[in-house]
């Protein structure tokens, strides 16, 4: 699936929910379902500052194409959500795809106070470091 | 925290007042909770400000005109008015600023820069806001001053006993917050100053959260500098008082330069005008000094007494409630609290409670309050903070609390 087909998917998924708390709390499950990050990979330099909370993003490239992994303290579910719904957008694609992505889900899907109140959770930041990756990696041969 | 005196507000009545809580949030009636960060302003209020803008707006002070005229005598109206809430001895101790950060910065840079030396301590507390931290670390840094912390316990209330330990002939400044932000802890600023004077060291109190809560006086606490913000005490934004004893400000060097603060200006010598105006250059934030006067009368009208046992009863109400809750623990638990309940939720980050809470209307503030240190004495990265105002309800701390019930089911 391309990254916007993905971004297509979670609009679609998203339109089911009326309520704001039900649009979290489908965010705070895929948190929940987010294969565990290395805790070797939970380092300063992966850390995305300007969060509230302690998140991490790494990037790995394989066969021409970049997965990756995150997560977020224990206790700060929402911020795991997001970093869990980027990663279904993003992982597994061509580094310069990602370096390029238009995430317009993100406005779609209506998450209010998600992206206004997580600004200081940085979900920005999240997307800045994801590109940054895919820019970085757009430039390496295997 | 009971209260000697039963409220005989009409809250209902009240709201009538503050047209900003009548709206819905994410689909729900607002419920405000954030009145430690800065409380709603009452219709009169606004109606200062618009007032001022479309019926004498001009610059105040020199102008012959009729507008000028109206509005310097609205402005020094409002000047007599703190001098009055205050209880201050001489109208030239009330001095205008942008706010009790601002004041801070004023002494530190003035008083500080002037009169303290190497070696001198200064005592601040491990309650205090940044604001009475950084400006004081700043001076340390320049002058080669020592910085001392008054610790807390475990109630989060100031160790006295651990203060006296630390008033030295050394001492020579002390900056303590009248009432904790982050925790609604009342200190015992008379004895705090007392025993302060009695080393000779001067005192500063930051009363940014005690302004809106408690009756002053700082004639009666003997306070050298008192410094305060218009928006937490149901005024506008951007504006500020800093109280000081007449003899320390006549004593003290100008904060900034430019008009209004000078007597005349040459190219060889600027000689300053006098207090207050020594400390005001520029055009002062004039609309908002005007509209003070207002907030102050909306008070006195309510009765400071009567506005503080409806706050002590909804501490009291939100206190029993929230301890209700599996997994709450409130932090801050002193004797002496005005309506400010700080706690945090086990398992659950304050910033996710934060977010849950606003999309079911309900607004408080999360993290550390600008309080850092003091969350380090708690081992804690932030709490959520529950602060009220006299327009809150025993109604909204129920929504709170059911909004909480929802944030652990969606969470646990």
């Amino acid at each position: 699936m391309t990254i916007n087909e993905k971004q297509d998917e979670i609009i679609e998924e998203f339109d089911l929910f009326d309520d704001q708390l039900d649009k979290t709390q489908y965010i705070i499950d895929l948190g929940k379902k987010l294969p565990p990050m290395p805790e070797s990979l939970k380092t300063d330099e992966n850390r995305i500052m300007g969060c509230q909370s302690k998140v991490w993003v790494d990037a790995e490239l394989k066969d021409s194409q970049l997965y990756f992994y995150g997560d977020s303290e224990p206790t700060a579910q929402i911020s795991k959500g997001l970093v869990g719904l980027l990663i279904r957008v993003l992982s597994g694609e061509k580094p310069e795809d990602i370096a390029n992505a238009d995430l317009y889900f993100i406005p779609r899907v209506g998450m209010g106070n998600l992206i206004t109140s997580l600004r200081a959770g940085g979900l920005a930041s999240m997307i800045e470091r994801m590109k940054a990756f895919g820019k970085a990696y757009s430039t390496v041969k295997q | 925290m009971q209260s000697a005196i039963e409220t005989t507000l009409d809250i209902q009545q009240i709201r009538r007042d503050f047209p900003i809580l009548h709206q819905q949030v994410n689909g729900r009636p607002l419920v405000y909770l954030d009145n430690a960060a800065t409380n709603q302003k009452p219709t009169a209020v606004i109606n200062a400000l618009t007032g001022y803008y479309e019926g004498y707006n001009a610059n105040i002070h020199r102008g012959i005109h009729h507008l000028a005229e109206k509005a310097t005598a609205a402005f020094e109206a409002s000047r007599r008015a703190m001098q009055e809430f205050l209880n201050a001895k001489h109208w030239q101790e009330i001095i205008f600023t942008y706010g009790t950060t601002d004041g801070i910065n004023l002494v530190a840079q003035t008083y500080g820069r002037q009169f303290l030396k190497e070696g001198d301590e200064i005592i601040i507390s491990t309650m205090e806001h940044h604001s009475n931290i950084v400006p004081w670390q700043m001076l340390c840094e320049e002058k080669g001053c020592i910085l001392k912390v008054i610790p807390v316990n475990d109630e989060g209330e100031l160790l006295i006993d651990e203060y006296e330990k630390l008033l030295t002939e050394r001492t020579k400044f002390v900056s303590c917050v009248h009432v904790s932000n982050s925790l609604g802890t009342i200190n015992p600023v008379k004895t705090i100053i007392d025993k302060a004077h009695a080393v000779g060291a001067v005192v500063l109190i930051d009363g940014a959260q005690a302004s809106s809560h408690l009756e002053l006086d700082v004639q009666e606490l003997d306070a050298d500098f008192y410094v305060l913000s218009a928006h937490k005490l149901y005024g506008p934004t951007g504006m500020g008082v800093l109280y000081g004893k007449k003899e320390l400000l006549d004593a003290m060097p100008p904060y900034r330069g430019g008009g209004e603060m000078i007597k005349e200006v040459t190219f060889a010598k600027t000689t300053y005008n006098e207090i207050p105006y020594k400390f005001e250059a520029g055009t002062p934030n004039i609309a908002d000094v005007v509209a003070v006067k207002t907030a102050l009368e909306y008070m006195a009208g309510l009765g400071k007494e009567n506005i503080a046992a409806h706050e002590n009863d909804l501490l009291q109400y939100a206190t029993e409630q929230l301890s209700e809750l599996d997994g709450l623990r409130i932090i801050g638990q002193a004797k002496h609290k005005i309506g400010v309940v700080s706690f945090v939720l086990d398992g659950i980050h304050h910033q996710d409670t934060g977010v849950i809470l606003d999309q079911q209307g309900i607004a408080v503030r999360t993290g550390h309050h600008c309080t850092q240190p003091l969350m380090q004495r708690f081992g804690i990265a932030g709490t959520t903070r529950a602060s009220f105002a006299v327009y809150n309800t025993r109604d909204e701390i129920d929504r709170l609390v059911t909004g909480l019930r929802r944030v652990q089911k969606m969470m646990l």
